[in-house]
């Protein structure tokens, strides 16, 4: 194209021979091939353009043909965001250390409407609201017939209910299936499994996901769908945990508590066969976690006071002021400490209701009467950066461990400073808040010959092997000394026949929110071991602020009357139950024994 | 008295412009493109509602917003169309100076809305997207050049149209946005196929694009997975495809009534790049099908007028404005109803979007402009004076 074309010579040479101008010439031979070369390309871009139009006719006519061949298809239900039917069945069990159920699914029925299927929108709002109390007829009747096309009505139906549903015999009412999850025991263990919900739902099928508890805690365990259908077995043994919520309840309402917490763990390994927190709930029914105004969260059903409180457990930490003191080597429980005063700074350490214990007792001694006095001036010996470390060893000052979702929100409250004073109130309790179950853990350390215990849920078949807190012999020791305590001390009413027990009471002041103390709130514990010849269990018991009489005319709140009767009736049902055997001490002859029964 | 001068302008019968522009339009196409923006104003009223609302604006926000900036369309529509080839080429060719000058600004002034791309800049309070007034420039910018090579001693049209071609291509996928460097990269194919591409060259490219799509299935993971994604029959319920074709089916031949329509609550992009699926749910396969028919009329119809076209520029530049609007309207479409693989798009007319409707008033404008009957040849052609 870019050629310059040649001159036709002869034209022009003729044309200059005529005078005329010869670019004329030129023009027009430049003119005329032009005019090929379009009327060429007119006949290439008409047939091209062809080919563009029924390309673009075929285009969209194969458009149009597959929007009307999926508009003939039927369209699928409403999709849930999770959608597959998968999510169906897929949470595991949960089961006691025996294999008994806990926690477990059922198939029940979701109700929902698709409202154009609807045939008599006003007698269903009227039959419904008659079946279910919580709906009211004008609200539903609105929602009918607001124009959405879809509504749920209740994510649970009984199988009752689904029957009259289902006899109300309207086409727009549909049932969609559900897994619920179900606690056959009711309140039992309610703390520990804590409970579940729906997450994500669609017609066909919901996700039950945890909320509290266990069920939160291990949330992506039970949902693992690799794991479904094997159940999660729990260190919790069922009848033991149905008898201490049966007796801590009736002692609860004896001693006219406000609440209540037992724990029952295995010295050796950690495991924790029974845990209770009173008041429960029904996790097949779990309360509202909102709280009213001005409410103590603490107070609320929910509250697990076994893991989540916090409290100054008092006089059962002297145990481990002794323990420390002879693992270091500073006493034995024969040495002889003064108990006559002990004065920090301008504050004066007093005796329990201002007894007097004389000048000196034996380590042994301090124990069995819980000298104040005395514990302290064993803590002024240990000094305050060694009993910190012990303390942390024993794993009192962080949370706990334990597979909860509710344990590690539970710090323990500790002075930010920790000058003399604290050194000695800490030594009995008071200034220093732990949880009921890091005391569990504490006294299990020292009783199990010195291996320090982490609390679990999930079975362990071995003892602990880890730190060593004290030596063995100190832990004898110091077992020992509980057994006094019982025996002849302040915990003389956990004494029960056959199975030595040993343990350690503490009543200690409950805090005020703004500070201080109350002088008429007590929370009241009693820490045991048993049997403390061969110690295979921790028994916690805390009462919180009890107000009764105990059967007697005078209000009897220190915990020897309150949690340590409680913990003895514990003992003596449970013990059997665990599978031991009493020993049984032959009286001496010629006396009379009284049998009661 | 006759005063006759030589070489004055010979005296025309002039005919009053409006007319002689209602003698000329295709009017089966503007009226085609009318019924399309009534129908997404209709359809905007239905989409648009959810995104005023998760925006807590007033329902019909958006509806208004999209009246105003597309009755301003209709105008630049109008007024393009009344234009004469020579002034399209004019204005083609400084809007596009302005276009890439904007495209060039924007990774130091643009704004991202959202996407992760910076496509937006704004002037005044108003976002203007630059790649759409883009397109119609390019188209006749290239039609302008490839029409150029074809006179005799013309300037290598084609290889500079290339050149800008793939300019302004790495321009559009700095962004990102590939759905535009698409558009353009085929607008100049369709113009240079027009033009005369060999057919040699033409089957070979093809060839070349099948071997290149097997090589990067075979080799690259992400590829293989889109395409997969793509052959299997079963549509994930979750992605927006799965929305989209369960609105279809909800549709079904007359839909399920006015406002009655889940998807638009439900996927994010309902009122642009998936608006037909909206339109399928409400008003069933009936609406669809009518639009479908509107946006073919306007591409065929176009398309065979551009066949009496003797004026090389006019029939490029036509053919290429033709086709843009018609492929964008196709992917939309044929994305919602997996013909195609997904790829966002707007619906021209349809869509919401300010920059949309008016860059397709005016590409349409320009299209009609160069549709209009003219005399063809005969006259001129004795004269030897042809507009150009």
């Amino acid at each position: 194209m870019t050629r310059t074309p040649l001159r036709p010579l002869a034209r022009i040479l003729d044309a200059r021979a005529k005078g005329e101008n010869p670019d004329l010439i030129e023009r027009e031979n430049l003119r005329q091939r032009h005019e090929v070369m379009r009327d060429k390309a007119i006949g290439r871009a008409r047939f091209r353009l062809g080919i563009l139009s029924v390309s673009f006719a075929v285009a969209f006519a194969a458009i149009g043909l597959r929007m009307g061949y999926m508009s003939s298809e039927t369209p699928m239900e409403p999709k849930s965001e999770a959608g597959a039917s998968s999510i169906q069945a897929m949470r595991s069990d949960i089961v006691d250390r025996e294999g008994r159920i806990l926690a477990t699914n059922m198939l029940t029925n979701s109700l929902y409407v698709q409202t154009a299927d609807m045939v008599d929108p006003p007698r269903v709002a009227h039959e419904l609201a008659a079946l279910f109390p919580e709906l009211s007829e004008e609200d539903l009747l609105r929602r009918f017939t607001d124009g959405r096309s879809f509504l749920w009505i209740r994510k649970m139906l009984s199988p009752e209910q689904q029957q009259a549903v289902h006899d109300i015999g309207d086409p727009g009412l549909l049932f969609g299936p559900r897994e619920m999850r179900l606690y056959p025991n009711g309140n039992l263990a309610a703390h520990i499994l804590g409970g579940a919900s729906f997450g994500d739902e669609g017609v066909a099928s919901a996700e039950l996901i945890g909320v509290a508890g266990i069920e939160k805690a291990l949330d992506l365990r039970l949902r693992d769908p690799a794991q479904a259908g094997v159940p999660l077995e729990l260190t919790i043994d069922l009848t033991l945990q149905a008898t201490m919520e049966e007796v801590l309840g009736a002692g609860m309402t004896m001693m006219q508590a406000k609440g209540a917490a037992g724990i029952l763990m295995n010295v050796q390994t950690g495991e924790i066969l029974a845990m209770a927190s009173l008041p429960d709930f029904d996790p097949n029914d779990r309360p509202s976690p909102i709280v009213a105004k001005g409410a103590d969260p603490a107070d609320s059903p929910l509250f697990n006071r076994a893991v989540q409180g916090v409290y100054e457990l008092g006089s059962t930490f002297k145990i481990f002021a002794a323990a420390q003191a002879m693992e270091l080597g500073l006493v034995n429980p024969d040495t002889q400490i003064d108990t006559s005063s002990l004065q920090i700074g301008k504050k004066r350490i007093t005796e329990f209701d201002g007894h007097n214990y004389g000048p000196t007792k034996s380590v042994a001694e301090i124990m069995e009467v819980s000298s104040n006095i005395g514990t302290g001036h064993i803590a002024l010996m240990i000094g305050a950066e060694r009993q910190q470390a012990f303390l942390t060893s024993l794993g009192l000052l962080e949370a706990s461990p334990v597979e909860l979702i509710e344990a590690p929100g539970a710090k323990p409250l500790r002075p930010a400073r920790w000058p003399d004073i604290v050194t000695v109130t800490a030594s009995f309790g008071h200034g220093i808040s732990s949880s009921p179950l890091n005391l569990a853990a504490a006294y299990a350390s020292v009783a199990n010959g010195g291996i320090r215990v982490s609390p679990t849920l999930l079975k362990r078949t071995e003892a602990m092997k880890g730190i060593r807190v004290i030596s063995p012999s100190v832990s004898r020791d110091a077992v020992d000394m509980l057994r006094r305590v019982v025996v002849s001390g302040t915990a003389t009413l956990a004494d029960v026949p056959g199975y030595r027990v040993g343990g350690k009471t503490g009543t200690a002041d409950k805090p005020r929110p703004g500070g201080g103390y109350y002088t008429d709130r007590v929370v009241n514990t009693f820490a045991g071991v048993f049997p403390t010849d061969n110690p295979q269990y921790v028994l916690i018991v805390t009462m919180d602020e009890p107000s009764g009489t105990s059967g007697g005319g005078e209000v009897r709140s220190t915990a020897g009357w309150t949690a340590v009767p409680v913990a003895g009736e514990m003992i003596k049902r449970m013990a059997p139950l665990m599978g031991m055997v009493p020993v049984v001490e032959t009286p001496p002859e010629n006396e009379i024994t009284a049998v009661k029964n | 008295m006759t005063e006759m001068v030589y070489g004055s302008m010979p005296a025309r019968a002039l005919e009053p412009i409006i007319p002689r522009w209602w003698r000329t339009i295709d009017k089966w196409s503007m009226t085609a493109v009318m019924v399309l923006f009534g129908i997404g104003l209709l359809l905007g009223l239905a989409a648009s509602v959810p995104l005023a609302s998760r925006n807590n604006l007033d329902p019909y926000y958006y509806v208004q917003k999209q009246a105003l900036f597309g009755s301003l369309a209709m105008l630049v529509m109008a007024g393009t169309s009344m234009m004469s080839p020579q002034m399209i080429r004019r204005l083609g060719i400084m809007g596009f100076g302005i276009a890439v000058l904007a495209l060039m600004a924007l990774p130091f002034i643009g704004q991202d809305h959202g996407k992760g791309a910076v496509r937006w800049l704004s002037i005044g309070g108003f976002s203007l997207q630059p790649s759409e007034f883009l397109k119609p420039c390019f188209i006749i910018v290239t039609a302008w050049l490839m029409a150029a090579a074809q006179e005799v001693n013309g300037p290598p049209g084609k290889v500079m149209s290339l050149v800008i071609t793939i300019i302004v291509s790495l321009f559009l996928a700095m962004q990102p946005d590939f759905g535009q460097t698409m558009l353009i990269l085929f607008g100049w194919s369709v113009i240079y196929f027009v033009a005369g591409a060999p057919m040699m060259l033409i089957f070979s490219v093809v060839a070349a694009v099948v071997m290149a799509g097997f090589t990067s299935y075979n080799l690259s993971d992400h590829f293989a997975r889109r395409i997969d994604a793509f052959l299997n029959p079963e549509v994930d319920p979750r992605s927006q495809i799965g929305y989209a074709v369960n609105a279809i089916q909800e549709g079904g031949f007359f839909g399920v009534g006015l406002g009655q329509g889940q998807v638009k609550w439900i996927l994010p992009d309902a009122h642009t790049d998936f608006i037909i699926a909206v339109a399928a749910e409400e008003y069933g396969l009936v609406l669809v099908a009518l639009i479908l028919a509107l946006f073919c009329t306007v591409i065929v119809r176009s398309l065979l007028r551009l066949t009496k076209e003797r004026d090389p520029f006019a029939r490029l530049a036509g053919s290429g404005l033709a086709c843009i609007f018609g492929v964008q309207a196709m992917i939309n479409m044929g994305v919602a109803v997996r013909l195609l693989p997904a790829k966002g798009m707007t619906l021209p007319f349809i869509s919401y979007g300010g920059s949309s409707v008016i860059a397709a008033g005016l590409t349409v404008g320009m299209l009609l402009a160069l549709t209009r009957s003219r005399p063809q040849g005969q006259m001129s052609d004795l004269f030897g004076r042809r507009g150009r």
